[in-house]
């Protein structure tokens, strides 16, 4: 039927004719040198690194310009455990998180709606680390963990802990430092999707002889996937490059380095800048794929 | 309920000596209330009146401060609404958005372990014509559509006891028409029991059998919609079903069959059946399309009532009726509704009329007439404001 060509119910409204302005064009000038200048240009420049190779005659730590892809099997044949071990310890402290912001995002956001006071005072609270340094925190967990600490020998005292046991320096106490560290940051993206989350839905969904577990499953967490998605990835990144808590002067130990402590050991200290960069290359494309491949899978793009 | 298996018939609602209080008001006084097994019963008010907040808690979505509600003979007053043989449709939809249109009706279904949910699925969106969007997100409908789907996401659960939240408000007229005809047609396939709750009048009134109209957190009258037209007990009702001419006077005499009241100076006669008050001041009324007009002076009729002369102030033809607006010395303004018999309308703005009605057609209401003035002209621009505002209000609530 001819008609048929003017019905519009079923096509989607086109996007409204872009207009190219040359005043906006000038407004993301300033962006686009800033990326260009301090994102672009030390991509490029660290990729060229990781292929440099060592200059023929120079001293140690002169590199000269090379296709040297050698540099990569070598550090990940170096330092694969270092590698699984910073995606093991970044998945361990991103559920940690979850599960430990989940209940207290929950709470702000749902259970605290009649009293907009308490929500304020405790999303203050949920904030006030950020006032203190995060080397300072990092180094009073140290305090708090060692051997030598109130905590610990009291602990030892009753018998909770054996007369041998000790903290700082085990896998232990960097998971702890890095799920105590990004706590806020899985708790804030969970407290603003439940803070919207419209509890009409709950009450359909038990009316719908949903039990509350069921509820909770299929209703609750599904609706706050945009808040879990962008809470874990902003725990999980940053976790799995971090080398503050790992290190040997926090709360990490010779057993305990990470590919953060590794990259930053071979800047700093042995000078090996191409496997530093290739390290540093390898840590960011596994993340980049992990990340799409998850964002993909939870399927999100709806609801955020 | 047991998992497994649908409701094998309605059951019967009641509702004994509810209130329900909230920090600082009171949402329902005191309400009792019986529903019998397969019936279709609408609960009328205007907003505010409680009659969500009795739908709330008839869902298991609020518990009650006093009371007990018991469906089909049992008392649920304390089970969650999960356990409850319940369904509703939600005024907001409140379809899952993170779900197909096909999931949201499966997912009451599932939840109980039903055989073969997505056909069941299936089958309800076929049933409001919507199986061909079936693959859709909610938010991808129109609002009529929505609502169709979370009608079909009740239904299909086969409920003993199915509450309707304003179900039709987004539908156009003829949609509407064809959801009612479904409603009642499943309804009597299954004999589902259905409680609806709306502030449209027209619509409570063609669907339900039993309509019950409340006010202020009671029910003011409860009863078939003819009855509750044609004989109201309220002023409340009189005015919110539908539209009526009270007058107040004393009565000045009676005999078993009728009583006759003074109307400022005039003598109006309501049959004593019809009247609930037999003495002193009392307020009588009629439907305005019960009145005919008239030109000239009518001459005595026994059985008629006569009321005039009065001016006309306002003519609004509309087509199948006219609504004339007369003004009366002494008494305020009166609404006629003319059937157009004739060309156009028969009297102008300015003439000069006198309205009649058959005897029968008159009502005395319950109320005290002397609790507060009903006649005073309410024409200032301030309360036309406030009225305005309070429809439209009305009106946002409801969309």
């Amino acid at each position: 039927m001819a008609f048929a060509a003017f019905s519009t119910s079923t096509s989607a409204p086109e996007p409204a004719p872009r207009r190219k302005s040359p005043i906006a064009l000038l407004l993301l000038l300033p962006g686009i040198l800033y990326l260009v200048l301090f994102f672009l240009a030390p991509l490029v420049s660290l990729l060229l690194t990781s292929f440099q190779a060592p200059s023929e005659f120079g001293d140690v730590g002169q590199y000269s310009y090379a296709f040297r892809w050698e540099n990569y099997v070598d550090v990940v044949a170096a330092y694969w455990p270092h590698i699984m071990r910073s995606f093991g310890y970044a998945l361990i402290a991103t559920v940690l998180a979850l599960v430990f912001s989940y209940p207290l995002a929950y709470f702000i956001g749902v259970k605290a709606r009649p009293w907009p006071l308490l929500q304020s005072l405790m999303l203050v609270l949920v904030i006030a680390p950020f006032f203190i340094s995060f080397l300072l925190r990092t180094l009073a967990w140290k305090q708090l963990l060692s051997d030598e600490s109130f905590v610990i020998t009291s602990l030892k005292a009753l018998s909770v802990l054996g007369p041998d046991a000790h903290f700082t320096g085990t896998p232990f106490a960097v998971i702890f430092g890095l799920t105590y560290n990004f706590i806020p940051f899985m708790t804030l993206p969970l407290y603003t999707t439940l803070e919207r989350l419209d509890l009409r839905y709950l009450e359909a969904g038990s009316d719908l002889y949903a039990r509350p577990f069921d509820v909770f499953r299929k209703i609750t967490i599904p609706l706050s996937m945009p808040g879990i998605v962008a809470g874990t990835l902003l725990t999980f990144i940053p976790a799995a490059g971090d080398y503050i808590n790992a290190s040997r002067d926090f709360l990490g130990g010779p057993d305990t380095q990470m590919i953060g402590n590794v990259i930053e050991a071979n800047f700093l200290v042995l000078q090996n800048y191409p496997a530093a960069a290739a390290l540093s290359i390898i840590l960011m494309s596994v993340i980049l794929v992990m990340v799409s491949v998850y964002v993909k899978r939870s399927g999100t793009e709806e609801l955020l | 309920m047991s998992s497994g298996e649908f409701a094998s018939a309605g059951a019967d609602l009641e509702l004994v000596g509810i209130q329900k209080r909230f920090p600082g008001f009171t949402a329902i006084e005191h309400l009792d209330l019986k529903i019998p097994a397969g019936s279709f019963f609408a609960l009328l008010g205007p907003s505010g009146c409680g009659k969500t907040t009795t739908l709330r808690l008839v869902a298991g979505l609020e518990e009650p401060t006093n009371g007990r509600i018991l469906i089909g003979g049992t008392d649920v007053t304390h089970q969650k609404s999960f356990q409850r043989p319940v369904n509703t449709v939600f005024q907001s939809y409140a379809l899952f958005p993170h779900m197909t249109v096909l999931e949201n009706v499966a997912f009451g279904l599932r939840r109980r372990r039903i055989d073969d949910p997505v056909a069941k699925a299936h089958e309800a969106l076929r049933l409001v014509e919507l199986d061909h969007l079936a693959s859709r997100r909610p938010q991808q409908l129109s609002g009529g559509q929505q609502q169709r789907v979370a009608l079909a996401r009740a239904i299909v659960n086969r409920p003993a006891l199915l509450l309707l939240d304003e179900p039709l408000g987004a539908l156009d007229l003829k949609l509407r028409r064809q959801m009612q005809l479904e409603l009642k047609t499943i309804q009597e396939e299954v004999g589902l029991t259905f409680l609806h709750v709306t502030h449209d009048q027209e619509e409570a009134m063609t669907m339900a059998d039993t309509v019950a109209v409340m006010n202020k957190g009671r029910i003011e009258q409860m009863g078939a919609p003819e009855e509750l037209y044609e004989l109201p007990r309220t002023a409340f009702v009189a005015n919110f079903l539908g539209q009526s001419n009270l007058f107040t006077g004393p009565v000045v005499g009676s005999t078993s069959e009728a009583i006759s009241v003074d109307v400022a100076g005039q003598k109006i006669v309501v049959p004593a059946a019809r009247a609930h008050r037999h003495t002193g001041e009392v307020t009588i009324g009629v439907r305005p399309e019960k009145l005919t007009l008239h030109v000239t002076e009518p001459v005595g009729d026994v059985a008629r009532n006569t009321m005039g002369p009065g001016r006309v102030i306002d003519v609004s033809f509309s087509g199948v009726s006219t609504q004339y607006l007369v003004e009366v010395p002494g008494i305020g303004t009166l609404i006629v509704f003319a059937q157009n018999m004739a060309f156009g309308p028969v009297a102008h703005e300015g003439s000069e009329v006198w309205m009649s009605w058959n005897i029968e057609h008159g009502f005395g209401l319950e109320d005290d007439a002397s609790a507060e003035p009903r006649f005073e002209a309410d024409d200032t621009t301030r309360s036309i404001a406030t009225q305005k505002r309070s429809s439209l209000l009305t009106e946002l609530e409801g969309a």
